[in-house]
């Protein structure tokens, strides 16, 4: 049985200054300092991304060197155990692990109103005037792209070739019901002219089948091997291949769909019946073709559109769910999903205009036809270009996505709390929590890791490597009836 | 394909059958063009004001 698809999510934000001079770095660092320095007593504890010599497994505790400051970058993990940083001169946060779609989804939501309470925060740090813009978007227009990663856990034991061939076809027709939609097109060679409106924000940038590569020729399937957990159970599947989604829903498909499809691949109950023959074309012919009406050449020599691809999906996901459950994906979470995936099918292909409210690339699409039938624009026009960029706008009054009538799945209250509290499910909450009431005593913190001072040598390291131990069941009480780190530590056993 | 088979409406018993089903998606399709009409109204209130030059300095460093 597949399992549990531990899950989460990367975002890299656009970022923008507007009235004084600064670099996106700069900008970036500004921005998270000016949040941590509200909500946290301690400015971003440093930690090191890994820690190679060190596999120790499960909640043993062993003794860690201190590791190296790196003082440039700042590189925070919050009480929610999601991680905030500059990476490539964006501001990202990565969600906690979190163990369902719908969790990802809550997580995902705390990230944007951590950033729009860091551009308020930001504000009292600059010039008189000057402001700090950040939009959930992966692309400037101009050829410049940045990415939202989805992250899966999967068994080592699966055939990396088997998860490249079956899950492609996947990456490359999702976007019908997750792309984000944008206007023009940033292929070398093509213009707005040949692409006015397209369903993807990435599909552009896509240059290879499978890869290491993330920032230039980009691969459909990403290979990095970087598990932050025991590699000898474990892959963690990096995948770059998503749009940011402003909707919800559209969010929770994304990690819902590709969660089954991955459990699918895993107990080997997908097959091979929609392998594409070019996936590298296709992903690209699928995002300019927003009538949904063009085929793409499968393996099999057979022609299909997208959406056809995606029924035979979803059909193969039905099988599953009867004959092995859908327990790896969260059961009620799964059985809601492939609901959700086939209403949205269904209106993609009978009447686009009752997916409005979920799929963004549709909203997004009547919003622009309605303002340039309105203004008589042609297709070109600047005005077009800004409503797609506003649509991504984080600022709560300047957020198109928030005035079009996209549906909602998490509570005001539940994003609230996610922004300061763990999931309770996954390891997060042992960070999380350690974080939260020993925030003086934590040196560095990690995917797969804590780090100690208890105030005498050595510096205490508690490796995490499983990322289904140190959960609220498994040390709730430990921490509740813990006063101090010293005291945390001997009763995990060091 | 079974699970895409729309569920069927039960039979109408009485005179009203002769209303056909085009009214409630018209209605609501008036709805949504209503409410896109409206978003159109507000939207140059919300819009950045130079657009030209909003979309230009939106300049990005490549990421990930």
């Amino acid at each position: 049985m597949a399992i549990p698809k531990v899950c989460g999510i990367e975002t890299e934000y656009g970022i923008m200054v507007r009235g004084a001079d600064s670099n996106p770095v700069t900008a970036s660092s500004l921005l998270i300092n000016a949040y941590l320095a509200v909500n946290y007593r301690k400015v971003g504890w440093d930690f090191e991304d890994e820690h190679p010599g060190h596999d120790a497994r499960g909640f043993a505790v062993d003794d860690l060197l201190a590791p190296d400051i790196e003082t440039n970058l700042v590189n925070s993990v919050l009480t929610n155990g999601a991680r905030y940083y500059v990476d490539h001169a964006h501001p990202e946060i990565s969600t906690p692990e979190c163990l369902t779609a719908l969790e990802v989804v809550r997580y995902d939501r705390a990230a944007e109103e951590i950033i729009r309470e860091s551009m308020a925060a930001a504000g009292g740090h600059l010039p008189v005037g000057a402001e700090i813009l950040c939009y959930k978007n992966n692309s400037d227009g101009k050829g410049n792209s940045y990415g939202c990663h989805e992250n899966y856990l999967l068994a080592r034991s699966v055939p990396f070739g088997r998860i490249v061939s079956q899950v492609t076809p996947h990456f490359v027709t999702r976007q019908v019901m997750i792309g984000a939609g944008k206007v023009g097109c940033e292929v070398a060679g093509m213009s707005a002219d040949d692409v006015p409106y397209q369903i993807s924000q990435r599909a552009d940038f896509f240059e290879e089948e499978v890869g290491l590569e993330t920032t230039l020729k980009r691969p459909i399937v990403n290979t990095r091997d970087e598990p932050h957990c025991d590699a000898s159970k474990y892959r963690r599947l990096h995948v770059i291949v998503g749009d940011s989604n402003m909707s919800e829903i559209a969010t929770y498909l994304k990690v819902g769909t590709t969660a089954i499809v991955l459990a699918m691949i895993e107990d080997d109950a997908l097959g091979d019946d929609w392998l594409l023959a070019n996936p590298v074309a296709a992903i690209r012919q699928v995002s300019h073709d927003p009538s949904l009406q063009r085929t793409i050449l499968l393996r099999s020599g057979r022609r299909a559109t997208a959406i056809e691809v995606q029924w035979g999906v979803l059909e193969r996901a039905r099988k599953y769910e009867r004959s092995h459950g859908l327990s790896a994906v969260g059961e009620s979470v799964g059985v809601d999903v492939l609901a959700r995936w086939e209403a949205v099918l269904t209106g993609l292909e009978n009447d686009i205009s009752t997916v409005a409210g979920i799929v963004d690339w549709v909203a997004k699409k009547r919003l622009i036809e309605g303002y340039a039938d309105r203004h008589n624009l042609s297709a070109t026009d600047a005005r077009l270009k800004a409503l797609d960029l506003q649509y991504h706008d984080l600022r709560a009054d300047k957020c198109l996505a928030r005035r079009v009538g996209l549906q909602t799945l998490i509570d005001d209250d539940e994003v609230e709390s996610a922004k300061t509290e763990p999931p309770t499910t996954t390891r997060a909450y042992f960070r999380g929590r350690c974080l939260a009431k020993w925030p003086a005593d934590i040196v560095a913190a990690n995917w797969d890791s804590l780090v100690f001072d208890i105030g005498r040598d050595p510096l205490r390291r508690v490796p995490m490597m499983e990322p289904l131990r140190g959960t609220a069941e498994h040390v709730a009480r430990l921490i509740d009836e813990s006063n101090t780190p010293a005291e945390l530590l001997a009763r995990l056993g060091a | 394909m079974a699970e895409r088979t729309q569920k069927q409406k039960p039979a109408p018993s009485r005179t009203e059958e002769t209303v056909e089903e085009a009214p409630a998606s018209t209605a609501s399709g008036d709805k949504l063009k209503a409410e896109l009409d409206d978003l159109l109204d507000e939207i140059d209130g919300v819009l950045e004001t130079n657009a030209e030059d909003f979309v230009k300095s939106y300049v990005q460093k490549g990421g990930q």
